[in-house]
């Protein structure tokens, strides 16, 4: 694992500006900053970026109608708008934007079914019901959306093998199933899905070279061994896919000489496979890296300074709720069998997490 | 999660396109150096006609750092298309101006969107659209926005007629496109345009029985016309599953297909499925049969059906889990442990289960935890 070319590899490509592909991909910009964030403060180098510039070039992202968007002079859109959240959560600077404004954005793009369009040109996908409530979740207002809504579209997503795709009907796909397990934690709904099931397609990914493919018969991507095996680890079952061989694959992803990952062994090296191939290794116990945590795809520590800390089974919920509700959902979980239920309030105003006996603190 | 868009796809194809195109790009712009207008290409700076715009270079934020290499083309595209952004200029020479940049950079979706407002704000003609559309489509098959442009125009023009073949075009060249499959549902749903779909269904699992999305629109399909409560229905697609897994036996989605149709009745319930399937065993082995099998037994467990042994459902599911995590599918023995564990928890006659740290899991176990025993 070669740690030190990785980080040398993200720091260079931030200050490449004249660089073609850099150019190219400027219509991703916020992503872009996000994925080699995060990937550098699980390498525990988040200090050789450029916060200050950052901050200011989220602040020139904002609309007027809340939404960000994921470069200057380009237009708002969900996918930026939670990337900007997840970067500003990093910094600890959520405040630099107009929250409100963005909450409204976010509760806009609701629709009646209950999906989400990822901007005012109405695309719906189950990946915009995950940013929806991600961003909410991080700015602790997940009350302002029609939350029954929202999770019934998800569960009609929900197809016959197990898995989700993007809409009602559309194939089982890694990403869309790491979309809807990683909303059905945030908005405490795990119970809903069938765990064996979906396990067993999850691990049925994994193809005889140990890497990890997106839906059958299709070929490995590193990218997939984050989609997989932070749904798997959701659902409390990462343990039913070969460890050892998955490490290795990932490890073959890497670029000796340039530093990064790709999406498979040979190919060239980019950001969004780096942080994947990263965040692989870290769920899978590399103990080089910080903790990732699954849903969010953000360090751990980030998400407990924040007061967040959606668990990985069907008995642990993670709601920012009042305190009305907060007493009712205790007095029905005590009805519940399971771990000995307490309630740890985070350092987020409003948000209590419900946890079990294995809880850290 | 923004990272789930197919980045990896669209930057790549861009890579590959516009790599050749910056070459060009730097010999159009010596031409243009020795003449600067017969024949060669004139930047928009240069442009009589743009002359009254201003173009707007782009702010990588408070400390630019030196550029060097942009390709020249694509900065004087971007930097025009800024310029008409800012005065939200809606005229016919900003339409063309969208049509050079989505050439050189289709991913941008703020190019997508403003073009929209401009077909509308023109009035121009959408069927000429939907042409362009076609030939950007057929060029890049991944592209999330011109997809999604193509949804609103059909939208505009209330006309799906040609959406089902131009889909089938597409699905030529690649059967497994994800967006294709999106769009084509899409349609199919919104104008009910389900005659013939099962059809050519078939036509594809001919040409690649593995095609998973060929399998799931089988599902989609028939849910949303017959559904699968009847059972000569039902009958009729287990045995045409059947037959196709005879063809190719290693056939995950054929094998997923069958299960899913058979959640509802119970597995064990299809008279006459244990048989059938047992007779693939020597010829059509995979283990994925043996993963059936193994559900079947389960199924036939849990609704203790009188048709079966009980006790030999029992033995022979422990015996197959053991297969499968022993030789047959040894990738996944923690899955095979995990199922044989629950077997003997449930079904066992009480004797102790082999060594394990993980807790026993309750009936109806599959909502619970599996316990990883590496957790703290």
């Amino acid at each position: 694992l070669l740690l030190d070319e990785h980080a040398d590899y993200i720091a260079a490509y931030g200050s490449k500006k004249d660089d073609y592909e850099y150019t190219l991909s400027e219509y991703l910009r916020m992503s872009g900053i996000y994925w080699g964030l995060t990937v550098m403060d699980l390498m525990g180098q988040l200090s050789r970026m450029n916060r200050e510039e950052i901050i200011e070039f989220i602040k020139s992202c904002q609309h007027d109608c809340g939404g960000i968007s994921a470069s200057t002079g380009h237009d708002p859109h969900l996918l930026y708008t939670l990337s900007a959240v997840q970067i500003l959560s990093l910094y600890d600077s959520i405040n630099v934007i107009d929250v409100d404004k963005v909450v409204d954005y976010v509760k806009g793009l609701q629709q009646e079914d209950g999906s989400f369009a990822g901007d005012k040109w109405g695309e719906i996908d189950t990946r915009f019901s995950f940013c929806a409530v991600a961003t909410l979740s991080l700015l602790g207002k997940l009350d302002v959306i029609n939350m029954d809504k929202a999770v019934e579209f998800v569960l009609s997503c929900m197809n016959f093998d197990g898995g989700f795709g993007c809409r009602p009907g559309s194939e089982s796909h890694a990403g869309q199933i790491y979309c809807c397990t990683g909303f059905l934690s945030i908005t405490g709904q795990l119970h809903q899905v069938n765990a064996d099931l979906l396990g067993w397609w999850l691990c049925e990914r994994q193809l005889p070279s140990g890497g990890l493919n997106g839906r059958p018969e299709k070929l490995p991507d590193v990218c997939y061994s984050w989609w997989v095996l932070a749904a798997l680890k959701i659902i409390g079952r990462i343990h039913w896919i070969d460890k050892a061989k998955l490490r290795n694959f990932i490890l073959a992803c890497q670029d000796e000489e340039t530093g990064g990952f790709a999406d498979r062994p040979g190919d060239m090296v980019d950001p969004f496979h780096t942080l994947f191939g990263v965040a692989g290794l870290s769920l899978l116990g590399d103990e080089q890296i910080k903790p990732v945590n699954p849903v969010f795809c953000m360090p751990e520590d980030v998400l407990q300074r924040i007061g967040l800390q959606p668990d990985f089974t069907a008995h642990f919920v993670c709601l920012p709720i009042n305190q009305t509700h907060l007493i009712q959902l205790i007095s029905s979980l005590k009805e519940t069998p399971g771990p000995e239920m307490g309630v740890r309030k985070g350092r987020h105003t409003k948000c209590a997490v419900l946890g079990g006996a294995q809880d850290q603190g | 999660m923004s990272s789930v868009e197919e980045i990896s796809n669209s930057v790549a194809e861009d890579l590959e396109e516009d790599g050749v195109e910056e070459e060009n790009t730097v010999e159009e712009a010596e031409m243009e150096y020795e003449e600067p207008v017969k024949g060669g290409y004139i930047f928009y700076r240069d442009r009589k006609e743009w002359a009254d715009l201003e173009p707007v270079p782009q702010d990588d934020g408070p400390n630019p750092v030196v550029k060097i290499a942009y390709s020249e083309k694509f900065t004087d595209v971007f930097d025009m298309f800024r310029a008409l952004l800012q005065n939200d200029e809606k005229s016919e020479r900003a339409f063309a101006l969208t049509t050079e940049a989505i050439d050189l950079n289709a991913a941008n979706y703020t190019v997508w969107h403003y073009r929209r407002v401009l077909l509308q704000a023109l009035d121009k003609d959408l069927r000429e659209e939907m042409k362009y559309i076609t030939a950007i489509i057929e060029d890049q098959p991944k592209n999330y926005q011109v997809w999604h442009h193509r949804r609103m125009v059909v939208e505009w023009l209330n006309d799906p007629s040609e959406e089902l073949q131009f889909v089938a075009e597409i699905l030529s060249q690649d059967a497994k496109n994800y967006h294709a499959w999106q769009h084509r549902q899409w349609v199919m749903q919104e104008y009910k345009l389900w005659d013939g779909e099962l059809e050519y269904v078939e036509e594809l699992l001919e040409e690649d029985v593995r095609n998973n999305s060929a399998w799931n629109q089988r599902h989609f399909v028939i849910n949303h016309t017959s559904g699968y409560s009847d059972s000569s229905i039902l009958d009729r697609e287990v045995q045409y599953t059947l037959k196709q897994i005879k063809k190719a036996p290693h056939n995950e989605s054929a094998w997923n297909y069958l299960n899913g149709i058979l959640q509802d009745g119970g597995l064990s319930s299809f008279p006459g499925l244990l048989e059938q399937v047992t007779e693939l065993q020597d010829t059509c082995s995979s283990p994925y049969l043996t993963a059936f099998l193994v559900d079947l037994y389960e199924d036939a467990l849990e609704t203790n059906s009188s048709s079966y042994d009980q006790q030999e459902m029992f033995n022979k599911a422990l015996e197959l889990c053991k297969f499968l995590a022993e030789e047959k599918d040894t990738i996944r023995r923690e899955y095979w442990n995990y199922v044989s564990r629950s077997l003997q928890n449930t079904y066992g006659s009480g004797d102790p289960v082999s060594a394990s740290s993980d807790p026993p899991p309750p009936p109806s176990s599959s909502q619970l935890p599996d316990m990883e025993p590496s957790d703290p």
